[in-house]
């Protein structure tokens, strides 16, 4: 073709479709950017070793279903959770929304960006029937469930470094007042006890979680979701703050831990490398200390364990802390098709077992019942039974507080935390401010 | 970070004839007017707006009046980030200002090597702050950083885990960062000073030291200032460099305003008062310029000071 007519050519069905467009009555997302309708658009995060398995379920969705198709966007952890909330906002948000759950999906449901899923969860039973039922908890709010539980179950465990304590000479803790012990010996060998990337703030929020719920059990926290009136004011928790300080002041977290950031995975290196004995961290971790950590877990040296109870303190020792699973909701700005889409993608493609070799395979367990005979034959598979043990044996699965709450009383609490470890704030003055946002 | 920067050339007479004169100068200003407007002052009205209102960022915008000033005005953090953003600024500018213009005044010369030597300041400027942040986080990292590698005890601080420690890095980094630029404006302002000020001093038996405190630094007065603005509004927005730092840590030891509003705002989901704060920057920032433009005296008094 001669560049003339090819110009030609182009200008030519240019005007056309501007011509099309101009004169089309019918629904707006017909027409348009070809294919437009059968397009649905899914945000979720990138990074390893998630990420290839997320883009890996949308490729076989989209093989499987070549007339309607699935683009997605992949994001950093940090970054998404701002981009989604403005994008939302904005209304320039994707069909099928990647969240936590929790506080985060309740400002998504109140502001009516996300679909109800309860009557399709209704009809779909199967799909339902397949998921650990904890993982609904985060899903739910009033009542209704907005989103579908994807992925994997990560609870919070307590990590530590075998060849560290062969070496001081001392055995896992097995209750708090053995921790309490355990931090002078290790001091004295010039090996930080715990490892923690306090710059995180989360990170030391998983302390007082389980100080709190091994203290107290799940009650407190549970009054302060409900929104109770001054529900942090129980002596409980100014008990578990006071453990957290005085851990603090005991030398009990490695020298500069709040300018250690999580991202970074300096406080998996910590303790990989000796630096540190042990380490209060998500079951992720493990893949992490896995993929940079030399022969670290190969050899065995990784231990782990489900936080051990405090003496005297009446919470459950096997409540599990941490995050009950992924969730995907549906926008309530997609177009019916779009919706269909995600529908689709929802009782197909998600957790059939390609997807479930991934996680197993890169140490995780996924939010599915009676998965152990796949978890037996992986690599990993000493690992993920005591992962699985401690979702499924839990007498209660507590999603962690951030996720939890709203946003406006989450970064409150973090604030606040952050300050009690750095010993700005007495544990009264941090119940007095925590009083404040209940409810907010 | 922004930088305001004042007009280069002041426009009074032009030796043209007058027709059409004014639509012209108009016509000239009309980008930069456009600029302004739609990324200047219409975000800045919609930032005033939002002051008024409930938002969380997602549902729907309520307007409730002095609510949220309210809520921002009497945030018990609030007197700590103001004497947070303050600190900061006053610092930088103090260590900044004396060793720019020594380093102005020292590459002002004319000797090749200075040139090469001006070059190589200038490195640091073309780096992006967040990228900046990170080497140095990296570098003081005390479990993994240069200090506990080279086994250097001085160097093995907590840098960014106690709070003076970590006010003194960012004005450490801020320094390292910024010193250059200012240092290549004073050496504009001290190569415009006329060669026979420092002759006629010359024969009258002036030294070095005398030369400088009653030519140079008279001479730079409004470059000072300039570069002073610059420094001073310039710290009101720093926000990458802290967020990469220390993110307003350890605790709220380095949260200045920039940080609070993105934290109210984008972390918090309070769109309300974070704007309100938002406002309060603009507000002192503007408040800022302004004193120092008086400090600096009348504008159309001569530069050329004595001549």
């Amino acid at each position: 073709m001669k560049r003339r007519d090819f110009l030609t050519l182009s200008a030519g069905t240019g005007t056309a479709a501007a011509l099309a467009a101009c004169g089309s009555s019918g629904p707006s997302n017909s027409g348009g950017s070809g294919g437009a309708a059968g397009a649905a658009s899914y945000w979720a995060l990138s990074g390893q070793p998630s990420e290839p398995i997320r883009r890996a379920a949308i490729d076989r969705f989209n093989k499987a279903n070549p007339s309607t198709q699935i683009t997605g966007t992949y994001f950093a952890n940090d970054a998404y959770k701002q981009k989604i909330k403005t994008a939302l906002g904005a209304g320039e948000g994707p069909s099928i929304i990647f969240n936590w759950g929790g506080g985060g999906l309740k400002t998504y449901v109140e502001a009516g960006h996300v679909e109800d899923l309860t009557d399709w969860f209704a009809q779909n039973a199967t799909v339902k029937d397949k998921i650990i039922p904890a993982s609904f908890g985060a899903a739910t709010v009033n009542g209704r469930i907005y989103a579908r539980p994807v992925e994997s179950v990560t609870p919070i465990v307590l990590f530590y470094n075998k060849r560290v304590f062969d070496q001081v000479g001392v055995q896992p803790p097995q209750t708090y007042g053995d921790i309490l012990d355990l931090v002078p010996k290790f001091n004295a060998k010039g090996i930080a006890p715990f490892s923690l990337a306090g710059q995180s703030r989360w990170t030391n929020m998983m302390w007082v979680e389980f100080l709190l719920d091994r203290t107290a059990g799940s009650d407190v926290f549970n009054r302060v979701f409900a929104g109770e009136k001054n529900a942090w004011s129980d002596p409980a928790v100014l008990d578990s703050l006071t453990k957290v300080q005085d851990l603090v002041r005991a030398d009990g977290f490695i020298k500069g831990f709040s300018s250690i950031t999580a991202d970074s995975s300096a406080d998996q290196a910590l303790l990989y490398t000796g630096k540190a004995a042990m380490m209060v961290h998500g079951s992720w971790s493990y893949g992490l200390q896995k993929a940079n950590g030399g022969d670290f877990v190969s050899s065995g040296a990784l231990g782990y364990m489900n936080f051990p109870p405090v003496d005297g303190g009446k919470g459950d020792p096997s409540n599990a802390l941490g995050n009950p699973g992924q969730y995907l909701s549906i926008s309530t700005k997609a177009t019916p098709e779009q919706k269909e889409i995600a529908k689709k993608l929802f009782s197909t493609t998600l957790l059939e077992d390609e997807e479930i070799k991934g996680w197993v395979g890169a140490g995780y367990v996924p939010v599915l019942k009676g998965s152990e005979t796949q978890l037996s034959t992986s690599p990993n598979a000493d690992f993920l039974k005591f992962v699985y043990d401690t979702a499924v044996n839990a007498k209660l699965f507590a999603q962690s507080w951030d996720q939890a709450l709203s946003p406006t009383a989450s970064e409150t609490l973090l604030d606040n935390i952050a300050k009690l470890f750095q010993l700005q704030i007495s544990p009264q003055q941090w119940v007095d401010a925590m009083n404040g946002v209940i409810g907010k | 970070m922004t930088m305001l920067a004042p007009p280069a050339v002041r426009v009074t007479e032009l030796p043209t004839t007058d027709r059409g004169r004014g639509r012209s100068v108009v016509w000239m200003a009309l980008p930069a007017l456009v600029a302004f407007l739609s990324f200047g002052l219409i975000p800045l009205l919609g930032a005033l707006g939002l002051s008024f209102t409930t938002w969380d960022g997602i549902g729907n915008i309520q307007f409730t009046g002095l609510d949220s000033w309210k809520a921002a005005l009497t945030d018990p953090g609030l007197p700590h980030t103001l004497a947070v953003t303050f600190e900061i600024m006053i610092l930088s500018w103090l260590v900044q200002t004396p060793i720019s213009i020594l380093i102005g005044v020292f590459i002002a010369g004319r000797q090749r090597y200075r040139g090469l030597l001006a070059v190589l300041y200038f490195i640091p400027l073309l780096l992006s702050s967040a990228a900046i942040s990170i080497t140095f986080k990296a570098i003081l990292d005390p479990n993994f950083g240069l200090g506990s590698g080279l086994g250097i005890g001085v160097l093995n601080q907590d840098w960014l885990g106690d709070p003076t420690l970590a006010i003194a890095v960012l004005i450490f980094v801020v320094s390292w960062q910024f010193i250059p630029f200012h240092s290549l404006i004073y050496q504009g302002a001290v190569r415009q000073i006329p060669t026979a000020l420092y002759e006629a001093s010359q024969i009258d038996g002036a030294g070095r030291l005398r030369q400088f405190f009653s030519i140079t630094l008279p001479q730079i007065k409004y470059t000072i200032i300039t570069s002073s603005t610059l420094m001073v509004v310039g710290s009101l927005t720093f926000f990458d460099l802290i967020y990469v730092l220390t993110a307003g840590g350890p605790g709220d030891a380095t949260r200045a305003l920039a940080l609070a509003m993105y934290q109210k705002g984008f972390m918090a989901n309070l769109m309300g008062p974070a704007s309100c704060i938002a406002v309060i920057l603009v507000l002192v920032g503007v408040a800022l310029s302004q004193l120092l433009r008086r400090l600096g005296g009348r504008g159309d008094e001569s530069q050329m000071e004595g001549m």
